[in-house]
């Protein structure tokens, strides 16, 4: 596509993205520039480093097994597309 | 002038019986009537559904309720169009959530009523709040009160000109690496960024979300302490809110600072600094050093890593939350063949540019044959900005920084260049790397034209009220917080620049 590095096509599928033409020449240029800044990470020694996910150090939060109230069926339907019988409408998934 | 208070000002009217709260919600809807073609700060208000809550409060007030026990009663308080309010649009500043109703409050939202405030409008922001300029709305960008053709900052930038403009007297904002802090330097007001964990994160839409942090927007550091008082403290429903007990950050605030240690990293002070921000910087180092403080420099040898760091985190994590923008469940459906050809044609339709691109950067990042060398570094190199920090914090109490390197920029002038748009996060996203807390207050104006220009205060962990007690005594020794801008009224000659709000209902 644009370039060696980024491979587009297969990039959008993986996000699930649709792009036109123009959007993947621009973003492609794009992210082949931000990606060559990124480079400079690999100028650190981080061989013995640990990887941070969150800065709190909360270690697997768990309630107790217990019912709660939660949202409404109606509300959680609320913004939905396409609704019938009380379910979500979709595309046919099974051939 | 009603709509040139402060919440504390308010507070006092109305405990003195001298205004209601109906009286202050119509001001506030007035101003917004006469300015927001202007500045477009808001997407949408209920003039009505607001005037009923300030209704309530007044009734409430009549039977015996007062601020003792209901902190903000009457007072309106306006929402960054991210944060979750039950039976409030919810758009997050995207086409994809145009027609989106939260069925449900988030945990600050709740927080707020319970303290009796009036939740009306919701605040233009960048799209799922990735951006620093509010350019990257759906529905038209936010102009900066000081100068109608500068931007207001972002991703908050709808919410810190709404305060500074006096379009309401406070709200609440989000900061994932820079975006309440640096919209509240742009804009003269202040804007505190809480430690990760001391703020619910439920309700609030996910952009990243080891970064993510709800925090007030206000025109003093006195109504910052008293929001934050209100909308901090543990909550079950989101698992990395801390256990952690909530001060009275109120009684933080003094007018002295003495015999308290702020550091200066060297690593701040670099060429890219604008020359009128230095020398506003400079300046308040001395009022501090005059205030008792003890400035000491420090080092953070890892800042120049830390806009490739939060690039790759947080267009990562962003990547994966917004999967679940997939037109099945809730905003825009474009129909396709089958589902997978319904998800891309709905993204496609419903994202706009710089969420498209940081959904691409992150995609890839965490890609196959990818994930090691950008996203899993990045994490690492996240470790050693920490370590950074919580270093320094071993010798200093606090430190203080420029917010932005320049004084705000002009409407286009960085919307060509992510890279460029990146590059000026520097000073505000490594707080939220480091998960530690930032307060940005004014402390000056560029010459011509006037423009505000911000400072910032890092504390430690959970160390809200030590940056509170600087800002405070910063401010009460200075007087940039008492200047409010000029916003002429529209007048049947002056065109619109923006896509005026909704007014519903």
């Amino acid at each position: 596509m644009t370039n060696e590095r980024i491979d587009i096509q297969h990039l959008t599928h993986l996000a699930r993205l649709s792009l036109t033409e123009d959007e993947k020449q621009v973003i492609g240029a794009q992210l082949d520039d931000i990606l060559k800044y990124m480079d400079k990470l690999k100028e650190l020694d981080v061989s013995n480093i640990e990887p941070t996910a969150h800065a709190v150090p909360l270690i697997n939060v768990t309630r107790p097994d217990q019912v709660e109230r939660s949202l409404p069926h109606q509300d959680a339907l609320s913004n939905a597309p396409l609704q019938a019988d009380g379910l979500f409408i979709v595309p046919r998934i099974i051939e | 002038m009603l709509d040139q208070l402060t919440v504390t000002g308010l507070s006092s009217l109305l405990a003195r019986g001298e205004t209601s709260s109906r009286e202050i919600t119509q001001t506030f809807l007035q101003r917004i009537e006469q300015i927001e073609p202007l500045i477009h700060a808001f997407i949408s208000w209920d003039a009505a559904d607001a005037l009923r809550q300030a209704d309530h409060a007044d009734k409430l007030r009549a039977t015996g309720a007062s601020q003792a026990d209901k902190p903000l009663l009457g007072i309106p308080i306006a929402l960054k169009d991210i944060i979750a309010v039950r039976g409030h649009p919810l758009t997050c500043g995207s086409r994809i959530l145009a027609n989106f109703v939260s069925p449900y409050d988030s945990t600050v939202a709740e927080k707020l009523k319970t303290a009796g405030a009036v939740l009306f409008g919701r605040l233009n922001l960048d799209e799922f709040a990735m951006g620093s300029s509010t350019e990257n709305s759906a529905f038209g960008p936010t102009r900066n009160p000081w100068a109608l053709d500068r931007v207001p900052g972002g991703s908050s930038g709808g919410a810190a000109a709404a305060v500074a403009a006096g379009e309401c007297p406070a709200a609440l904002g989000s900061d994932t690496g820079g975006s309440i802090r640096q919209p509240a330097a742009f804009c003269g007001v202040v804007g505190l960024k809480p430690t990760y964990g001391r703020v619910s994160r439920y309700g609030l839409v996910a952009y990243a979300s080891s970064l993510d942090q709800i925090g007030p927007i206000t025109a003093t550091v006195t109504d910052a302490a008293l929001l934050l008082e209100v909308i901090s403290g543990y909550d079950p429903r989101d698992s990395t809110s801390v256990q952690e007990p909530v001060p009275r950050y109120l009684d933080a605030l003094r007018e002295d600072v003495k015999g308290i240690r702020i550091g200066l990293p060297r690593e701040y002070m670099t060429g890219i600094l604008h020359p009128e921000v230095r020398k506003a910087i400079v300046n308040a180092m001395t009022v501090l050093e005059q205030l008792g403080a003890h400035l000491v420099e420090v080092s953070l040898p890892h800042t120049e890593y830390a806009i490739a760091t939060y690039y790759l985190i947080a267009p990562a994590e962003a990547s994966s939350n917004l999967a679940r923008y997939d037109g099945v469940r809730y905003g825009l459906r474009v129909d396709g063949p089958d589902p997978v050809a319904m998800y891309s044609a709905t993204r496609g339709a419903g994202f706009g540019p710089e969420v498209k691109r940081r959904i691409m950067l992150g995609t890839y990042a965490l890609s196959s044959g990818y994930y090691e060398a950008y996203y899993l570094r990045a994490q690492k190199v996240r470790t050693l900005i920490r370590q950074d920090f919580l270093r320094a914090f071993e010798l200093v109490d606090a430190m203080l920084t420029p917010v932005s390197p320049t004084p705000p920029f002009m409407l286009g002038e960085k919307s060509g260049n992510p890279l460029d748009m990146y590059l000026s996060d520097i000073f505000t996203l490594s707080c939220n790397l480091a998960g530690i807390c930032g307060i940005s207050v004014p402390c000056g104006f560029t010459t011509a034209p006037r423009l505000p220009i911000g400072i910032q205060f890092l504390g430690r962990p959970f160390g809200e009220e030590t940056i509170l007690r600087i800002a405070y005594a910063y401010e009460q020794a200075t007087s940039w917080h008492k200047e409010r801008p000029i916003v002429p009224c529209v007048g049947p000659d002056i065109s619109q620049p923006g896509i005026p709000g909704t007014k519903l209902a």
